[in-house]
């Protein structure tokens, strides 16, 4: 049994304009001390999916349509905010994208650690200040005693990531969920925090959802990938497999968009072309087709199904159907990666 | 550092407006003893000239008013009642302040509460009757809100006293129809506030940790929502301390609201001066209290004479 199974989750928020379908259809599966990677561009749902997990998709706004999200077996859909209660910030736990706003600016950041244990350890107040010292020290930051009764605005971005990392952790959660933890950080922090995750996941085998639009980020630390594109999951697959034989053509741009360090050459940087759809209205085909060089007639008119690409590896495109056209592949992205 | 740069700056303050009540108090035409009849006599006139020191040129009367303010004496009323004007300002603090502290309990307690439960149930039948109250609050004056307390809780059911002051009875009436104001505006001030808290990342924090709500609201939304209505407090803390002249009035309560006004009509010169110095004081002291009391309540801010941190 795998730690955490996603199953067809829906997730539609409602606003004045009309229905957003933030994700539709999204199944995935987190073992046991794996790194599961979500990639995908802004507005893409990845954020969405990890937080209908988390059950911060709160009615009348955001309305989970259907699906199943099964923990150790359980289904989280069904619990009541109490029980919940008793897995939020205990076995999973989330850290998120912006560290500066994340931490109640009026609350010593020692409390806002030790609060969490206080709640789901029933421990001591001196037990948990003790704890959360600890925990202060675990993610590297030093003069941990004096650090507990400062407040965030005290504390450096990364500063407050790793604080947001160590309640996160406070409880041993079998799973972390981080959502795009190194965006708002520059880049010699960035790496810091992913060697602090990676730590994570060695010393505790904690599973880990890691959500970002950073490949190199994913190239480093995942062991599975998912690929999103509007509300979708496009591809799934191992690492590997992503870096040597992707199938989707959106994975295919997000690849050929890496800029090239080692290249010389003044070359310009790969976009994409064009936009993500409309979630409010979303194309009828494959989201991806409007912009997609391989769009086929048929990828205009209905959503491709999941293919089975190889084993464990899937990818919703019709291209991998037996009656598509054989396109060269991708040989630019192959040199390349 | 901080307090005393604060202090001398109160004290410019009082002194600047002091200053110029002065000058404006003297440009109204007429004086305390000048009447429409015009029946006293020159020579008493003179007397009572004399006697208040208004035969001196106006620079010597600003330097000796000064001078006596130094040692907080602020001279005899010219009403001719004989009293001193700290006497004046002594028997009527204590009913004013009563009152007005009352008010302002009654107005942050449901004032607070009604607006975060409002944020809450946002959107709810509840949120919106909430609404509606603290929109008729704050359109209702207090002076037409007064005699209709009197007239159903008073006079019709006979639950409290219709006006005057002594016990606690007494104080119901008027702090009920003093607070409506203030109780509603900052119960709309507390849910914009508290909604927009609730927005805030931290909160999704709180959320995720698996907080139990009461702790996700009291410890990390309200004591945020709160910190905008501090500011508000002050200056309504000092107008309802120092007396509220129409429902003074009209529940006949002996406080110095009335003084105020009455003294500015009988060109009570000194009343004038006392009464308007004594409640700058006031305000000065409590925003000072305010500005040091953020310190503590919002951890962000540090106290320092020059601007920034």
């Amino acid at each position: 049994m795998s730690l955490l199974k996603v199953n067809n989750l829906k997730v539609n928020f409602k606003t004045y304009g009309g229905t957003i379908r933030a994700v539709r259809n999204v199944s995935f599966e987190v073992d046991y001390g794996e790194t599961v990677a979500i990639v995908g561009e802004s507005g893409s749902g990845k954020s969405v999916t990890v937080q209908a997990i988390m059950g911060l998709i709160k009615k009348p706004a955001g309305e989970i349509e259907k699906g199943n999200i099964l923990f150790k077996g359980k289904e989280l859909l069904q619990l009541s905010q109490k029980q919940l209660r008793e897995i939020k910030g205990k076995q999973i736990s989330m850290v998120f994208q912006d560290s500066m706003t994340s931490l109640n600016p009026t609350m010593k950041v020692g409390k806002q650690i030790s609060e969490v244990l206080l709640y789901h350890q029933h421990v001591s107040k001196q037990e948990a200040k003790a704890r959360a010292i600890e925990m202060i020290k675990e993610v590297g930051i030093p003069n941990a005693e004096r650090r507990y009764e400062q407040y965030p605005h005290e504390f450096s971005g990364g500063m407050r990531q790793r604080i947001m990392i160590a309640i996160a952790l406070a409880c041993n959660p079998d799973l972390l969920i981080a959502d795009e933890p190194t965006t708002a950080l520059d880049v010699t922090i960035q790496a810091q925090v992913l060697g602090l995750l990676e730590g994570i996941k060695e010393n505790k085998n904690t599973s880990i959802i890691l959500i970002t639009h950073d490949l190199g980020v994913v190239a480093e630390s995942a062991d599975k990938v998912i690929v999103m594109y509007g509300g979708m999951m496009v591809e799934k697959c191992s690492v590997q497999e992503l870096f040597s034989n992707p199938n989707h053509p959106y994975t295919w741009g997000l690849l050929e968009s890496i800029p090239n360090v080692s290249n010389k050459d003044k070359e310009r940087l790969k976009p994409i072309e064009g936009s993500p759809p409309d979630l409010f209205s979303p194309p009828k085909g494959c989201p991806f087709a409007p912009r997609c060089k391989y769009a086929m007639d048929i990828c205009m008119e209905e959503v491709p199904r999941l293919y089975d690409v190889a084993d464990g590896h899937s990818s919703r495109c019709f291209l991998n159907d037996e009656m598509a056209p054989n396109i060269a592949t991708f040989s630019e992205v192959e040199e390349r990666v | 550092m901080y307090i005393i740069r604060r202090i001398l700056t109160m004290l410019l303050t009082v002194w600047v407006i002091a200053t110029l009540t002065f000058i404006m108090m003297k440009l109204i035409p007429g004086d305390p003893f000048s009447t429409e009849e015009g029946a006293l006599p020159e020579e008493a006139l003179a007397n009572l000239y004399a006697k208040y020191g208004l035969d001196d040129p106006l620079p010597i009367q600003y330097l000796t008013y000064m001078k006596n303010l130094v040692t907080f004496d602020l001279g005899l009323s010219m009403e001719g009642s004989g009293r001193s004007v700290n006497e004046i300002i002594a028997s009527g603090i204590g009913a004013s302040a009563t009152l007005g502290l009352i008010t302002l309990v009654v107005a942050l307690v449901f004032g607070i509460t009604l607006g975060i439960l409002a944020a809450l149930y946002h959107n709810s039948v509840f949120d919106y009757t909430a609404m509606v109250i603290a929109t008729v609050g704050i359109s209702i004056p207090n002076f037409i809100l007064a005699p209709l307390l009197m007239k159903f809780l008073a006079v019709d059911l006979q639950l409290f006293p219709v006006a005057n002051w002594g016990t606690w009875q007494h104080t119901v009436l008027p702090s009920l129809a003093l607070a409506s104001g203030p109780l509603a505006i900052i119960a709309r001030f507390v849910r914009s506030s508290m909604l927009d808290v609730m927005n805030q990342d931290y909160m999704k924090t709180a959320d995720a940790k698996g907080l139990p709500t009461y702790r996700i609201v009291v410890l990390h939304g309200i004591r945020n929502a709160i910190l905008p209505v501090i500011s508000f407090i002050g200056p309504l803390f000092v107008s309802l301390i120092t007396g509220t002249l129409v429902i003074e009035r009209i529940f006949s309560i002996p406080g110095i609201g009335r003084y105020f006004v009455d003294s500015i009509f009988n060109r009570d010169y000194t009343v004038i001066m006392g009464t308007t110095i004594f409640y700058s004081l006031i305000l000065v002291v409590v925003l000072f209290l305010i500005d040091v009391s953020y310190r503590f309540i919002d951890p962000r801010i540090t106290l320092t004479s020059k601007g920034g941190s």
